[in-house]
């Protein structure tokens, strides 16, 4: 249907973009890779490098020289930004749970959105055409800009580069042996703070180039970050994590696929890459050239002390708590009501991926895909069949169960960071499918206009409703926490050798959780969707999802009832920002949830209870 | 730990509070638009309609009141935005809501100002369904729809020899609705043209290269865009080096608009045929009063966003003193049909679907001294571009007339 030139030419397309794809995700894997931090504020670099060659280029003089030393000067500045603060935040946290790491790089990717806003204002740029590369080339009859086909060389460049500075220098080869072992490197008295360093400036560096040489190409604005970093993921996990080799691979087969894509299914190409990484996944679970993880620590999140059963005094603390939010709506305003209904549901979201995260070592990055499932399925039930709020909710809770069945079977297969990358793929997905398939799920406008019961219409029998369903959800979570289930769950992730050894299926126990923890998060999804009246694809957003992580984080990791006090605290710091200082509550945001990981990673509870008392938490 | 545990206790009290603090005797107007999620365009829609606030209440309020609008981040989520509305109605009191920018949000606040029964004006949004398949009597509408300046284009296009045409926008409703609503025009008035090639990249995400060869493959004779911002900037480089614009028209929304053509800079495509907002040039005594104010105050030319704001204020000004009151059935009675005067004329809210008159301007994109800028334009009054009666009462809920 197409001649070879155009396919020709549209393979080029595909290698020239490959190539900002490359330098942005082999910052990624070399950071990943030698210091395990998963950097979710790499896109952030990206954003930084584009607008600070923007600056930069625009001193310097409009000749080629002015152009690629303007690229080169502005990457030296994101390269010593990013040192600034590996020495001052992440080293902080090399020891954290990953789960810890992306949660501090996501309060830096804030932060930076804040400031860029700040320092460069709200305008975009597109720079000037580079000066010596302004026109195109014709090759079989078809142009293609000049300096498009310079990036297809830049990306093999710097692998070679990469490569010789990984096999041919000293530096590279402790890389190297960091990478595959990095206990042993500190053994044999590598100093491993100074290596850390110069790798976090080498992968920024790369991260501030490739937005660099993007300005010629693109606007510089304030959406780059967030539409690069999840590609780079993708990449990063597709090749393997940590391999720079694989990182080039995938981001070419990306690169290759999205060019075709475009030519053949031009509906589909936002979700192309999300299926291209879910079947490499499955058919090779480390990635193209991903060799077996060496495991670094012990299980992560495993505690010193097992979650105890309460005592009686807590009991009765838990019951004067409920009676004293049943008595709210006698005494609050009712905006406080709905506020709290909404930290109630939130709760009950908070809790299902608490259960996973916490009490299995399963860091569900993906989470939101049960909330959504939830939510759509409540309201097309709604809607479509025009059934009663009652069978919306069952509805929803056996969507996102069965979303648990499909996504746990995938995902038990995997660990770590790649299980986390997975579960974020299939949220992707759905919430590409859910702004896609616009006439069953409404698209972006999502679907408007649930009607709750006569009975529950008000503020406050709403709130009595959302409040019995946490103390219910938390009771049957709590159940299942204490039962025989919830402690073979536990001691896989505490130790999976001793666990296969006393003959549990570590797999098939983890994927019952999936499908509980999902149900739980579906049931919080519809009772959302009948709060709201309406539901939108960015329920199965990232944002979703990060936002339930800091609820299980600032409550406490550790503790049984963090997610219900995280969802109280961080629901309302949250809102109460947004509220009153609309300019900058991404920085304060931002700042408070890195502050909150380096000063008190055992939360809320966490802390009150390491003061104050022993038993459950 | 323990002082950390009392800050969180102290800002959760603080958090509980309900923080209003109302200037005495004001009528309070509850506003939310995405400043932190796209300030691009909310930026000048803020200071549009800071500048008419303050106009307002120099010149003495409205019925003797001072405006006092409340002003809130959606943060481009749709849940944000709803518990925005819910907040400023349920804490701040205030009379009624306006704002927004992103559809979606319009579309989730729509719904609550129906079932909470509160009067609300949208600003921005483009979208169709706002007034029509989801329209209800709650909800007016400021800005153009999409629909009306796709009509416009769709005319001019069917006058050209053209017969296969390429689209691209953004996968999102904007763009669905832009592209369906342009090529069911263009095909009912010439049913010879056939569309050869659909792009729809993700929103800000266009990968331009493969884009553009992909649609010079399919040889068009013509082209439609809907996308804008950053993406705009990508498809606009790679087409013209590549020579996807050679020889070829191309209609496009939103580029005219200053938000959208200022970044880029020398490379505007000359030629193209665009709806937009010359603001420079508009030379209306009405126009030229507003565009010397904003430059007085911010020192900066206006934007289309900055004209909507202050026009949205306008608005509200001539729906309450019409009502005579704030009372929310009194503004719905009042704002159908109202007459108010804005920067690009008089308009007024049609009462079958609570659209405004907003008109909008076409015009060919020219570069000069390095910059884009709109030449031959012509502006259109949106009262004649807007779906036939009949074609609304089939579309629009019956209860959204009531």
């Amino acid at each position: 249907m197409y001649d070879a030139s155009t396919l020709f030419v549209q393979l080029l397309n595909g290698l020239s973009y490959s190539s900002t794809l490359f330098l942005v995700a082999s910052g990624l894997a070399l950071i990943f890779g030698v210091s395990k931090i998963v950097n979710f504020a790499h896109g952030s670099f990206y954003m930084l490098g584009a607008y600070v060659a923007l600056t930069v280029i625009s001193i310097m003089p409009n000749t080629a020289y002015g152009f690629w030393g303007g690229v080169l000067i502005a990457a030296l500045i994101v390269g010593v930004v990013g040192c600034l603060i590996e020495v001052t935040i992440l080293r902080r946290i090399y020891s954290a749970p990953e789960v810890f790491q992306i949660l501090v790089t996501f309060g830096l990717v804030l932060v930076f959105q804040n400031l860029i806003f700040e320092f460069w204002g709200p305008d975009e740029v597109l720079a000037p055409r580079v000066p010596g590369l302004r026109g195109a080339v014709t090759i079989f009859g078809e142009r293609i800009p000049q300096y498009n086909i310079v990036l297809i060389f830049v990306g093999p460049i710097f692998l070679g580069l990469l490569w010789w500075l990984t096999h041919r220098t000293r530096w590279g080869r402790l890389i190297r042996a960091a990478t595959q072992d990095r206990e042993m490197v500190a053994s044999l008295g590598v100093n491993q703070t100074t290596l850390f360093t110069v790798v976090f400036f080498i992968g920024t560096f790369l991260a501030g180039l490739a937005g660099a040489l993007q300005i010629p190409k693109e606007s510089a604005n304030l959406q780059m970050d967030i539409n690069i970093v999840v590609d780079a993921f993708v990449i990063v996990v597709i090749g393997g994590m940590g391999s720079i080799l694989g990182a080039f691979l995938a981001a070419v087969l990306v690169g290759v696929i999205n060019a075709f894509g475009v030519l053949f299914f031009p509906q589909a190409v936002s979700v192309l890459i999300f299926l291209v990484m879910v079947l490499i996944l499955i058919f090779r679970p480390n990635g193209l050239m991903g060799g077996r993880l060496i495991p670094q620590r012990p299980s992560d999140l495993s505690i010193d002390q097992p979650f105890r059963p309460q005592s009686r005094r807590a009991q009765q603390a838990t019951l004067a708590v409920i009676l004293a939010l049943a008595l709210l709506p006698l005494l609050a305003p009712i905006y406080v009501e709905v506020m709290m209904t909404e930290v109630f549901i939130l709760a009950i979201f908070a809790s299902s991926l608490h259960f996973l995260l916490s009490v299995g070592g399963i860091v569900s990055f993906g989470h939101a895909a049960y909330y959504g499932l939830g939510s759509y399925a409540a309201a097309l039930v709604a809607t479509r069949l025009g059934l009663p709020m009652g069978a919306g909710i069952v509805a929803a809770m056996l969507a996102a169960a069965l979303g648990g069945v499909v996504f746990g079977w995938f995902c038990t297969r995997l660990r770590g960071v790649y299980l986390a990358m997975l579960t974020l793929a299939f949220a992707q997905i759905l919430h590409a499918l859910s702004v896609q398939m616009v006439s069953f799920t409404g698209g972006d406008n999502g679907i408007v206009g649930l009607a709750r019961p006569a009975w529950l219409n008000s503020h406050v029998a709403y709130y009595y409703l959302a409040l019995g369903a946490v103390v219910v959800a938390t009771y049957l979570m709590r159940r299942a926490l204490y039962a025989p289930f919830g402690y073979a769950f536990r001691s896989g992730r505490d130790s999976l050798p001793r666990s296969a050894a006393i003959g549990i299926n570590v797999a098939f126990i983890q994927w019952g959780a999936f499908v509980l923890a999902g149900a739980f998060a579906g049931l919080a999804g519809a009772l959302m969707a009948y709060h709201r009246g309406s539901v939108f694809p960015t329920d199965f957003s990232v944002a979703t999802t990060v936002d339930a992580l800091v609820m299980v984080l600032v409550g406490g990791v550790q503790s049984v009832s963090g997610p219900l006090i995280g969802a109280l605290g961080y629901h309302i710091v949250s809102v109460e920002l947004i509220r009153n200082l609309s300019d900058y509550w991404r920085l304060i945001l931002g700042i408070f949830i890195i502050l909150f990981v380096l000063k008190m990673p055992q939360g809320i509870v966490g802390a009150f209870m390491g003061r104050f008392g022993k038993g459950e938490r | 730990m323990k002082n950390s545990i009392c800050r969180a206790a102290m800002v959760f009290t603080l958090a509980l509070w309900p923080l209003g603090h109302a200037l005495a005797d004001s009528i309070r107007i509850g506003e939310m638009s995405s400043y932190s999620a796209n300030p691009q365009s909310t930026d000048a829609y803020r200071k549009g309609w800071e500048l008419a606030v303050k106009e307002i209440n120099a010149a003495g309020g409205v019925l003797g009141k001072p405006l006092e609008v409340i002003s809130r981040d959606d943060t481009g989520k749709p849940d944000a935005g709803l518990r925005a509305a819910q907040e400023l109605v349920t804490n701040e009191k205030v009379a009624l809501l306006t704002g927004t920018y992103l559809s979606h949000v319009a579309v989730a606040v729509a719904d609550f100002a129906n079932t909470n029964k509160i009067f609300f004006l949208v600003g921005q949004p483009q979208s169709d369904a706002l007034v029509w398949e989801r329209g209800n009597r709650y909800t007016f509408r400021l800005f153009n729809s999409n629909r009306s300046q796709v009509l416009a284009l769709a005319k001019m296009a069917a006058e050209l020899p053209a017969k296969r045409w390429a689209t691209i926008a953004p996968n999102y409703e904007f763009g669905q609705s832009a592209v369906a609503g342009f090529r069911q025009e263009l095909q009912r008035l010439r049913p010879d043209v056939e569309f050869v090639n659909e792009q729809w990249p993700a929103l800000g995400k266009l990968e331009a290269g493969a884009t553009v060869q992909a649609m010079i493959a399919a040889r068009p004779d013509a082209v439609f865009n809907a996308t804008f911002g950053a993406d705009l900037a990508k498809f606009v480089r790679e087409g013209n080096m590549r020579g996807l614009f050679e020889g070829r028209e191309v209609f496009s929304v939103l580029t005219g608009l200053p938000e959208y053509l200022e970044p880029l800079g020398n490379e505007a495509p000359a030629g193209w045929i665009v709806t937009g907002y010359p603001a420079e040039q508009v030379d209306t005594p009405a126009h030229k009063a507003f565009r010397d104010a904003y430059e007085k105050a911010y020192g900066l030319s206006p934007k289309v966003g900055s004209l909507i704001g202050y026009s949205e204020m306008q608005a509200i000004k001539a729906i309450i003193e019409k009502a005579g009151s704030t009372d929310t059935e009194a503004l719905i009675a009042a704002a159908r049909g109202v007459k108010f005067e804005t920067p690009v004329g008089p308009l007024t809210f049609r009462p079958q679907d609570h659209q405004s008159t907003f008109g909008f301007f076409i015009g060919k994109l020219a570069v000069e001294n390095g910059k884009g800028k709109m030449v031959d334009w012509k502006f259109y009054d949106g009262a004649d571009y807007q779906l036939p009666d009949d074609v609304v009462k089939t579309l629009r809920p019956h209860a959204a007339t009531q």
